[in-house]
């Protein structure tokens, strides 16, 4: 049916190569306009190849492309079904729009076509994750993000900072990375296999409660470095080093969500184990109301959305550790669109004042920036969760389903509710700092519209922020139909049914919503004096979301500041004095011996021969004493 | 009577071995070793006739070829050297040492 489907990774690859050969010769625009092209063409084959899913007909299927480790079940296979098209849809879609801003964005840089290079070899990367057949090829794809991710973060790397911050999130990555290996070898040593059919169809039989939760947690930990969530959620802010465009796509809409693929992808696994899922929510639910207060106290731009994307990558996992496996997945499709919008905002804002990233110097831009100022603003309410925006039915249906799940998720239903008040405070925060009040600007900065190139992406990401959450709403459960093949024989947790219930529900993270955006506006929408000194009201508070808890200075001292002795230690004295020391010592000793036996050869040639004549005599001594015994 | 030339064959053997030990020039040494070479030709002989076989004589003859393909060698050699260094006398020759 979809043999085609090899296309859609091949096309953004073969991008990457064609530029990364021959990328120097075409010029500034033509670079990106390929890479476009190729992602862009990708998008359409992806669409294409969904086709029978949205006419209902749909069937998973599984394309063998190469015969790689058959008896491991690692064979170069892509997944075809509702939801691994889901996510090529986004991560192609968003792609696209941000590929196409890139070209304006990048305008003027030197390594322009390099960028482009590595925006597809990152597409191709994510889309071999997505559509990855069995947990060998994901890890692959999982680890080719990380590697695009590095590049890219440290895309300007002539900055000590983004050199820093690249080498950072490629560390944190790896202590993920190594949970999610480990948990891939209990996965095999269970199964036998690593095959999507082998492990998830057996997973309901064969799997007891110890191992799915051993594999559950190990995958959580994979899940949290990628997905940054706490404790290993420090890269990302850092990872705003990169240039804006790489924030949206990869450290907003594609890659950080990752994590909450495997997780949904794996349900038969999780299903399995309450502990595993139960870990999953509660991990997410901290880190949403972690991030969020960190969100509220930052004044450069990208940081507020950098902490904001951790804090809303908790709520999908607290919707997939409630076994709420659509409704996550839904919140990370419609968190692609208005985070990704967010994200090119901010950029196109960067664009405009000269690379000022500090909202205290920004201030009365909705004037010069109509387009932005207007599509920024839809992409706040969405993530705010005002009705009937994108972000409102998506992140109900985590909160539904938390509610509906009772127990220990109520608690995490309450989190979700704060967070959601506090989304929508440092969100609107934002907007009014940005755009609203008078200008702050420094002196020479002019800032204008961004042109078509960029505000097109921008406006066709506002209406998907509108539109995108209307797939799945109480009153018609497109989405959830949509994915249902993908989580067949899953028991999964749905938001309460009933208008009543729906109506308290949603009632009540509306209000959330909006107090918090009311909040923001009337704190904010004022001189800077006075919210200056709303901020002081804070007193030490507001030191602590500023700094973010110092959590990388906590880090540094307990982690880091003892794995630089430890390495230290290995180098200069182990190495130098133990290693070193024993490969020294039997270069000595033998050359001691050496000059003890140089001795022996004197060169007289009567030397030599009286030892001849010695060995001749004790042979003959020898002969003769055995003839006669 | 075998033994007789068995005795005569060690003394000469021995005369010889003796000889490369202590005397310096090359050439007598050689002369020596020819004499060793010889001890045992005798003591193959004389075997082959006690045991009444040919392999005796077989084997000398071997020992005459080689020696004197051996002599032919090393007679060119050690006169090449002594056009080169105007001596034959195997204690200035010890360059090979430790």
């Amino acid at each position: 049916m979809s043999d085609f489907l090899w296309l859609v990774i091949a096309l953004p690859l073969a991008g990457a190569l064609f530029l990364h050969f021959f990328g120097r010769y075409l010029r500034e625009p033509l670079a990106g306009v390929f890479a476009t092209l190729a992602i862009g063409a990708a998008f359409v084959v992806a669409v294409v190849a969904a086709v029978p899913f949205f006419a209902g007909t749909g069937e998973a299927e599984h394309l063998v492309i190469w015969e790689w480790m058959p008896a491991v079940g690692a064979t170069f296979e892509l997944q075809w079904d509702p939801l691994s098209a889901l996510m090529t849809l986004v991560v192609t879609g968003v792609g696209t729009l941000i590929h196409l801003f890139a070209i304006g964005y990048m305008h003027g840089d030197e390594r322009f076509h390099r960028f482009f290079t590595y925006l597809n070899l990152f597409a191709a990367s994510m889309l071999t994750l997505v559509l990855a057949g069995n947990y060998a090829m994901l890890f692959i794809g999982w680890e080719l993000v990380g590697l695009c991710s590095y590049l890219l973060i440290g895309f300007w790397f002539t900055r000590p900072s983004a050199a820093a911050a690249a080498k950072k999130a490629f560390v944190v990555n790896r202590i993920g990375d190594l949970g999610f290996l480990i948990g891939l070898m209990v996965m095999f040593a269970t199964f036998g296999t690593l095959s999507f059919e082998g492990v998830l169809g057996r997973a309901a039989t064969e799997l007891t409660v110890g191992t799915a939760t051993a594999i559950g947690l190990l995958f959580l930990v994979g899940a949290a470095g990628k997905s940054a969530q706490v404790p290993l959620y420090v890269w990302l802010p850092d990872a705003m080093e990169g240039p804006t465009p790489v924030s949206a796509l990869i450290h907003a809409a594609t890659m950080v969500t990752a994590g909450v693929y495997v997780v949904a992808r794996s349900s038969p696994i999780y299903v399995e184990s309450p502990i595993a899922s139960g870990t999953v929510a509660v991990i997410g639910a901290i880190t949403a109301l972690w991030a969020a207060s960190i969100a509220i106290g930052q004044r450069d731009i990208k940081k507020v959305l950098a902490y904001s994307t951790v804090s809303q990558l908790g709520y999908m996992f607290m919707g997939v550790g409630a076994t709420a496996y659509v409704a996550g997945v839904f919140h990370l499709m419609t968190h692609a669109f208005f985070k990704a919008l967010l994200f090119l905002g901010a950029g196109s804002v960067i664009h405009a004042m000269s690379d000022e990233q500090d909202m205290y110097k920004m201030g009365g831009l909705a004037k010069r920036m109509p387009i932005t100022a207007t599509t920024m603003g839809i992409a706040t309410l969405a993530i705010a969760g005002i009705p009937p925006l994108a972000g409102f039915w998506s992140k109900d249906e985590i909160l539904g389903a938390l509610f509906e799940r009772g127990g220990i998720y109520s608690a995490l239903w309450v989190v979700g509710l704060i967070g959601a008040l506090m989304t929508a405070f440092y969100m609107t925060r934002q907007w009014v700092l940005v755009f609203a009040g008078r200008p702050r600007w420094d002196e020479g900065v002019e800032p204008h519209e961004s042109p078509a190139v960029m505000t097109l992406p921008l406006m066709a990401l506002a209406v998907l922020s509108v539109v995108a959450g209307f797939v799945n709403t109480p009153f018609r459960f497109t989405l959830e139909h949509f994915l249902e093949p993908a989580f067949h024989g899953v028991e999964m947790q749905h938001a309460p049914e009933g208008w009543g219930m729906f109506l308290v529900l949603a009632g009540l993270s509306t209000l959330a919503g909006v107090a918090g955006v009311a909040a923001g506006w009337l704190a904010y929408n004022r001189p800077p004096e006075v919210w200056r000194r709303f901020q002081e009201g804070f007193g030490r508070l507001w030191t602590a979301w500023e700094q973010a808890y110092r959590i990388d200075d906590l880090y540094g001292a307990v982690v880091v500041a003892p794995g630089r002795r430890l390495a230290e230690f290995s180098a200069f004295q182990f190495d130098q004095k133990v290693v070193d020391g024993a490969v020294n010592g039997v270069g000595a000793l033998v050359y001691r011996l050496g000059s003890a036996l140089r001795m022996l050869q004197t060169g007289y040639v009567r030397n030599y021969g009286a030892g001849f004549a010695a060995g001749l005599l004790v042979v003959a001594i020898w002969l003769v004493v055995r003839g006669m015994s | 009577m075998t033994d007789w030339y068995m005795l005569l064959a060690a003394a000469l053997f021995t005369i010889g071995a003796m000889g490369i030990l202590v005397r310096r020039n090359a050439l007598v040494m050689f002369m020596c070793v020819e004499l060793m070479l010889n001890a045992v030709n005798l003591t193959l002989v004389s075997a082959g006739r006690a045991l009444g076989s040919l392999d005796g004589q077989l084997a000398t003859f071997f020992v005459l070829v080689v020696a004197a393909a051996e002599v032919v060698i090393g007679l060119a050699i050690i006169v090449a050297i002594f056009r080169h260094r105007d001596t034959a006398s195997v204690d200035e020759l010890s360059e090979l040492k430790g």
